[in-house]
């Protein structure tokens, strides 16, 4: 079974990273990007066909490790 | 002074600090791999050093804060054993949730690594009882992610309890964006903990201990230190 964890900053938190990103854009001619917020996306192979137990599990794994949520939110999805 | 420092694979400071703690106290740390569980027997102080555990992957200090031996240090941290993290050790206990916040990227996107100058904001902790308040020290940083950040009501509360122990100043002692080098919240670069026994500081004190580099304004720290634990014991 497939599943993705996509790990983005909570909306007020300051990304410079994302704002870097935002400038190289605007010089490479780029307009119309208005801002750019940078983010993780982790793509997880799990055992078991069970999807409530693969979402309780992900949701584990993003809570104990994979995103900080002093700064972070994050969405599990099973892809199936 | 029997100080046990963690070594994270990808950490570099650790010898740096090994030999600060060996040159003040007289006694060569424990070192302690990331994958032991137990501090050895008698440990009165935990040390975090700089780096790049696990070579910064997921976030800065992250997978180190998971590791077999934090266990053992939340349990010491606990009983009020004294902890100390610099640098990527300071990330390794905002990670670990033993102190609060996190450290972001730099605001100016740089890695800094240069002197830079502390206001010493109290001097009643174990770790800043070698200053007097209002002390200006001259001590290193090396860091790409420094840019310590809360929330609000976070930052309220460590101010309000006097929790920062370390800001980011000019030379001269005042509070001057020019000088808060990496952006941090309130320039803050060092904070305690609620019951005062873990602190976390970015700049390293362990690199101006010795005459010969010409500054050793790091030394009050390890001196109070060693006075704090003299007394308690």
């Amino acid at each position: 079974m497939k599943a993705r964890v996509t790990v983005t900053l909570k909306s007020g938190v300051l990304d410079p990273q994302g704002k870097a990103i935002e400038g190289a854009l605007r010089s490479l001619g780029l307009t119309g990007v208005a801002s750019v917020r940078q983010g993780k996306v982790f793509d997880v192979e799990l055992e078991g066909h069970d999807r409530a137990q693969a979402e309780a599990l992900l949701k584990q794994a993003a809570d104990k490790l994979l995103a900080n949520t002093v700064i972070e939110n994050y969405r599990v999805e099973v892809v199936g | 002074m029997k100080a046990a420092v963690l070594v994270f694979p990808g950490i570099n400071r650790e010898r740096d600090m090994a030999r600060t703690l060996k040159l003040i106290s007289g006694r060569e740390p424990a070192m302690v791999w990331h994958a032991e569980r137990e501090l050895p027997a008698g440990t009165d102080l935990v040390v975090i050093p700089g780096g790049f555990s696990y070579g910064d992957y997921l976030r800065c200090g992250a997978i180190a804060a998971r590791a077999p031996i934090m266990d053992a240090v939340f349990a010491f941290a606990g009983k009020g054993g004294l902890t100390l993290g610099v640098c990527n050790g300071f990330q390794i206990l905002c990670e670990a949730g033993l102190l609060p916040g996190v450290l972001m990227r730099n605001a100016r996107l740089r890695f800094i690594c240069r002197d830079v100058f502390l206001r010493v904001e109290h001097s009643d902790s174990p770790f800043t009882r070698g200053y007097s308040v209002g002390q200006v020290i001259r001590v290193p940083v090396a860091h790409g992610e420094g840019n310590y950040i809360a929330d609000a009501e976070t930052i309220k509360r460590i101010e309000d309890e006097g929790r920062v122990l370390l800001r980011y100043c000019s030379p001269d002692g005042k509070l001057d964006e020019a000088w808060n080098v990496n952006g941090a919240i309130n320039a803050i670069a060092g904070i305690v903990n609620e019951r005062g026994n873990v602190l976390g500081m970015m700049p390293h004190p362990e690199n101006h201990v010795e005459a010969a580099l010409g500054v050793t304004d790091g030394r009050g720290l390890f001196v109070g230190l060693m006075e704090a634990l003299e007394r308690a014991a």
